[in-house]
């Protein structure tokens, strides 16, 4: 009973702090994340440079910091879009049934056949690349798990006796989906969202890593590993601790997620 | 059956028509004329009608309609169109690319498929809490890595610190030896995740204190009853993460410097090249779709119930 | 020497106790019965003589003696050993307690290959004579069948012969028939107890059920809370109960407490609800199913009149169907009185089997009982207030449950609140669809007593669908019981109880536990 809570408390303190350096970065460090100090070029981390420098002198740490703002910005936009999109599309098919069903999940069907980086590559092609475009991509490749989500929550809760109690009592088919089918469908989609966004910013930083998101002296986080790997054999730090940032965050999402899921089954 | 098998072939094969037109639409029609915009650059010199010439030769001077008839038709026969960065056949490129990420791709996945079951049984198998937890913990990690920075710590510990693994050269078993832990890595975390629930669920059903009457073991149970039981909602999982290779190959391949599928995408994107990306995505397409075909067919094998309703 | 000796049995459940040292012995070739309510710790002790014991489980104290050997200090590894050859189990739940993807025939082959007996040939010529034994036909086809393709009795004979395979010393039986009909049931505790008398097997009988255990067993062991409130031969405890609980037992058990038949009033009222030639077909595959098979009849106003009959046999459907959740194929339901379209949601209402199932969970208890009235615009916010508080108290639930959410309350309390919703826009006609069926017997007593009473105070009408004859005996006027989607015979309880004409209602009434007959 201790232990999970501890591992939520964790989580979100870590949410907590992430969110806060993408608020407020100049609370975290005082460094200059764009410009460098030449004569402190590729130092490992120290108590002045918490995560080292990198081949430019610049304080790796505060581009950490100053990077957060892109990714967390990044990934509520890729959330949002697949959230809305995703859950407005399975809401409509599970309440509609029917032909509009069938056809919503075919298109389902079909955006899942397609794996989330492709799709979102194919949306890069089209729009080209670049922060905003990057977390569209993104947010597309996830409307389809919202969507599958979000209908078979409604069509498990429309089949429940206290729906068909509701309708029982004499309630109108819109009063009853919004007093008790929606409420009740909504809880595993609240738990996706916090998955997905952890997963956002797990493919964003992919994406920028490839060279599609921010450009170069911008601190995004996958850039930052992208620019590392030149000094793979000298320098770790630059690859090494930027990516165990990514980590901290997804898992840390993935866990809220978990326990978000557990009090809404 | 056999009108089951129709009906899911009919399926898969919309699927697979839909999923190439909406790719054809997103890459082809709305970006507008793609070989108007590489050839147009004044660098390259290119008269007007040199221009009017290349299009024909890449059947852009079509209507948009006649120009998808003509490229679906093409797909249909085999033919994927002409690369616009090379010039080249694509369906020349893809056939050079393939293998290595068939063989990548395919490593990875057994490779993944092992882990998850290792990872799912002993913590179905294990009786003491901290230890099942522990190991239920290890896919919720392995999902929130990301897998180019998992390749690029392999590359640190095994070939720089430890120099197990030649940076450069190699034998090619030894070349191939990072990218396929790489790529399993995240394929293993949905599995093992799936198969781990499902191991429980399976373990809380009515049926195995029956089983444990008769006098069988812990392990007689989890392996002779439980594991087919559990396999089929992984089974499921499987085959949509077997899509996921290829993405996950865009990462692998272009991390470890290696070619096929996965790099020639990345070229694509960087190109503006729709016809190759059109063919890499109509390809994953089809290899998701043919996979959950199979898994779909393969479930009435397993699962005796299944037999009765498709029949 | 005992058979088998319990002897201050403690067990809990991550410190929660379930069993509170108990004590009692079987003897060989003997049938103890162990009964009690759902919590009372009867199956958490038959689960603790196996050894398998749910995880969190844990004997705190107590020998569990088979023989001369104390079981709770054996290994699991030695414990294999024991299970299937001494001990076999009879479980509760025939639809889930076989493996679904493996046939019947190695389901039941594998009890002698986990102790080695016999080879290949000689396990499959075994396996088909135990399938004959227990009374399965064609045991060759059975022993290649999967456990879907067999019903719930085949299905619950197959487990039956898995228990006896190796002729163990003592069978433990957990509630085997209470997932089965009543006329299955009776076929089974006949096979228990034939086989018991040809292989000399001893059986501990787990059950909720008193009807089932005083008629099947020499010796009781009644059981609450974790303690045994009483033991003693059968006949001595059913004929004079020394423990009050057990006295109550017997009274709320309604197989067991022949009350006076009901009769109506002759009110004169005319009918309340009017069924003519009801059909209901079911598409599934290419050949119709029909559910329903031209029921008709009719509920005289302020009685209760009970549709009875086995799983299957349509009863469900047609209480659907008056309630306007299922479309008749054919034939009419006539409601005096109901308003069309939404407004017959004001006359009739429908009470379901599991009423935390009807209950939404995320609403507050008020709510759900406020639901109608606000549909319905039925007075403004304060005087809706005051009418649930009127409701709750009617239906005897404490006020403060009106803030509380339906998982906070015990199965009696949430079918109040059910009935309390179902009576908010005040109806004239209840539809209970198996409304006690889910109630342990005493909760279930205080449901049909409330529902009596509100009958008597409000004048309402009950359509009262249920499996359970013993049930339906003591709340309704008319019956009429269901085969097939048939209506097979229908009359007042009385005529029905006493001089039953159909050899179908024979059976169903044959097959209910002694005393009530």
């Amino acid at each position: 009973m201790n232990r999970p809570k501890t591992g939520l408390l964790v989580a979100s303190l870590v949410l907590a702090v992430v969110a806060l350096w993408a608020l407020a970065p100049g609370l975290f460090t005082a460094h200059d994340p764009i410009a460098g100090v030449p004569a402190e070029k590729l130092q490992a981390p120290s108590a002045r440079h918490l995560f080292g420098t990198d081949a430019v002198g610049r304080d790796l740490f505060a581009r950490v910091v100053h990077g957060s703002v892109h990714s967390l910005s990044g990934a509520f936009v890729a959330v949002a879009v697949g959230l809305l999109l995703g859950t407005l599309l399975g809401l409509l098919a599970g309440s509609a049934g029917g032909p509009v069903d069938d056809a919503v999940m075919r298109f389902v069907d079909v955006l899942l056949s397609v794996p989330g980086l492709l799709l979102a590559l194919t949306v890069i092609i089209l729009l080209g690349p670049g922060t905003v475009n990057v977390a569209i991509a993104v947010g597309t490749g996830s409307v389809a798990a919202f969507a599958r989500l979000a209908r078979s929550e409604v069509v498990r809760v429309r089949r429940t006796d206290y729906v068909e109690a509701a309708f029982g009592s004499g309630g109108r088919y819109p009063v009853v989906l919004w007093r008790h089918v929606l409420p009740n469908s909504l809880g595993p989609v609240i738990a996706l969202t916090a998955l997905q966004f952890g997963m956002a910013i797990l493919a964003i930083s992919t994406l920028g890593f490839l060279g599609y998101g921010a450009e170069p002296p911008t601190p995004e986080w996958g850039l930052l590993i992208a620019e590392g790997r030149n000094y793979l054999a000298t320098s770790w730090w630059l690859t090494t601790l930027p990516g165990a940032v990514v980590v901290a965050v997804v898992l840390a999402a993935g866990r809220i997620s978990r326990s978000i899921g557990r009090s809404t089954a | 059956m056999a009108r089951y098998l129709l009906r899911r072939t009919a399926q898969a094969a919309f699927v697979l028509w839909a999923a190439f037109t909406v790719a054809y639409v997103l890459l082809q029609l709305l970006p507008g004329d793609s070989i108007l915009i590489k050839f147009q650059n004044p660098e390259l010199g290119l008269s007007p009608r040199q221009i009017q010439e290349i299009r024909a030769y890449y059947g852009g001077d079509v209507s948009p309609l006649e120009s998808y008839a003509t490229t679906l038709l093409g797909f249909l026969r085999g033919g994927f169109g002409y690369s616009i960065d090379t010039g080249t056949p694509v369906v020349e490129r893809l056939a050079e690319a393939l293998p290595a990420t068939a063989v990548l791709a395919g490593s990875g996945f057994l490779l993944a498929v092992l882990i998850a079951v290792v990872i799912a049984f002993a913590a179905g198998h294990s009786r003491t809490s901290w230890i099942r937890g522990a190991l239920l913990a290890v896919p919720s990690l392995f999902v929130s890595v990301p897998v180019f920075w998992l390749g690029i710590l392999l590359i640190q510990v095994f070939s720089f610190r430890l120099g197990l693994v030649p940076v450069i050269g190699g034998s090619a078993l030894q070349q191939l030896v990072l990218p396929v832990l790489t790529l399993a890595v995240p394929i293993a975390a949905p599995i093992a995740q799936v198969l781990a629930r499902s191991i429980d669920r399976v373990q809380a059903q009515a049926f195995v204190p029956v089983v444990a009457a008769k006098g069988a073991s812990r392990w007689w149970i989890l392996w002779r009853h439980v594991a087919r039981n559990a396999a089929l909602p992984a089974l499921t999982v499987a085959g949509v993460t077997f899509g996921e290779l290829i993405a996950g190959s865009v990462v692998t391949e272009t991390v470890f410097g290696r070619n096929g599928i996965g790099r020639l995408t990345e070229q694509a994107v960087n190109a503006q090249d729709t016809p190759v990306m059109l063919a890499v995505v109509v390809l994953a397409a089809a290899v998701f779709v043919l996979v959950n075909f199979a898994v779909d067919v393969l479930f009435p094998v397993l699962d005796p119930r299944l037999r009765a309703v498709t029949g | 020497m005992s058979l088998l000796d319990i002897r201050d049995l403690a067990v809990s459940y991550g410190g929660r106790p379930a069993v509170r040292g108990i004590s009692f012995s079987v003897e060989p070739k003997e049938v103890v019965a162990l009964v009690g309510e759902s919590g009372s710790g009867k199956s958490t002790t038959a689960h603790a003589i196996m050894g398998l014991l749910p995880p969190g489980g844990t004997v705190d104290g107590g020998r569990i003696l088979l023989g001369d050997a104390d079981l709770t200090s054996w290994s699991s590894r030695r414990m294999e050993s024991v299970r299937g050859t001494r001990i076999g189990l009879v479980p509760q739940d025939p639809a889930n307690s076989l493996n679904p993807v493996k046939t019947i025939g190695a389901q039941i082959g594998e009890v002698f290959r986990l102790h080695g007996r016999g080879d290949r040939r000689t396990i499959r010529r075994r396996v088909v004579e135990l399938l004959a034994r227990v009374g399965l036909s064609d045991p060759e086809t059975r022993a290649r069948q999967y456990p879907h393709e067999l019903s719930g009795g085949m299905r619950q004979r197959v487990l039956i012969a898995i228990a006896i395979a190796l002729e163990p010393q003592l069978i433990i039986a957990d509630e085997p028939t209470s997932a089965l009909d009543v006329t299955v049931q009776r076929r089974i505790l006949d096979l228990i107890d034939d086989l018991r008398a040809e292989f000399g097997t001893a059986v501990l009988l787990v059950t909720h059920d008193l009807g089932v255990a005083a008629a099947r067993s020499d010796r009781l062991v009644v059981m609450k809370d974790g303690l045994v409130e009483e033991e003693g031969p059968t006949s001595a405890v059913i004929a004079d109960p020394r423990a009050g609980y057990t006295a109550r037992l017997l009274d709320d058990a309604p197989a067991l407490s022949a009350r006076e038949f009901r009769t109506a009033e002759p009110g004169g009222r005319g009918p309340a609800v009017v069924v003519r030639d009801l059909v209901k077909e079911f598409r599934t595959g290419r050949r119709p199913f029909r559910a329903v098979d031209g029921v008709s009849f009719e509920v005289a106003a302020g009685t209760t009149h009970a549709l009875v009959g086995e799983s299957g046999s349509g009863k469900t459907t047609t209480a659907r169907m008056v309630a306007r959740f299922a479309e008749p194929t054919s034939g009419t339901v006539e409601i005096p009185g109901a308003g069309p379209g939404r407004l017959f949601r004001r006359h009739v209402q429908l009470v379901y089997q599991n009423p935390y199932g009807s209950l939404d969970p995320r609403q507050s208890i008020a709510e759900i009982v406020e639901e109608p009235l606000r549909n319905f615009r039925l007075g403004d916010r304060a005087a809706r207030r005051t009418r649930v508080t009127e409701l709750l108290e009617r239906v005897a639930l404490p006020r403060d449950v009106a803030g509380r959410r339906p998982r906070e309350l015990s199965g009696g309390q949430r079918q109040r609140v059910a009935i309390a919703r179902a009576l908010a826009a005040g109806p004239e006609v209840l539809v209970l669809d198996e409304a006690v069926s889910a109630l342990d017997v005493t909760v279930q007593a205080q449901i049909l007593d409330l529902l009596e009473r509100l009958q008597r105070d409000l004048g309402l009408t009950y359509l009262f669908i249920s499996h359970d004859l013993a049930v339906v005996r003591q709340i309704s006027h008319t019956i009429s019981v269901m085969n097939e989607g048939r209506i097979v015979e229908s009359g007042t309880t009385r005529q029905v109880f006493t001089d039953p004409c159909h050899p179908y209602t024979r059976e169903l009434l044959a097959a209910i536990p002694e005393p009530v007959r």
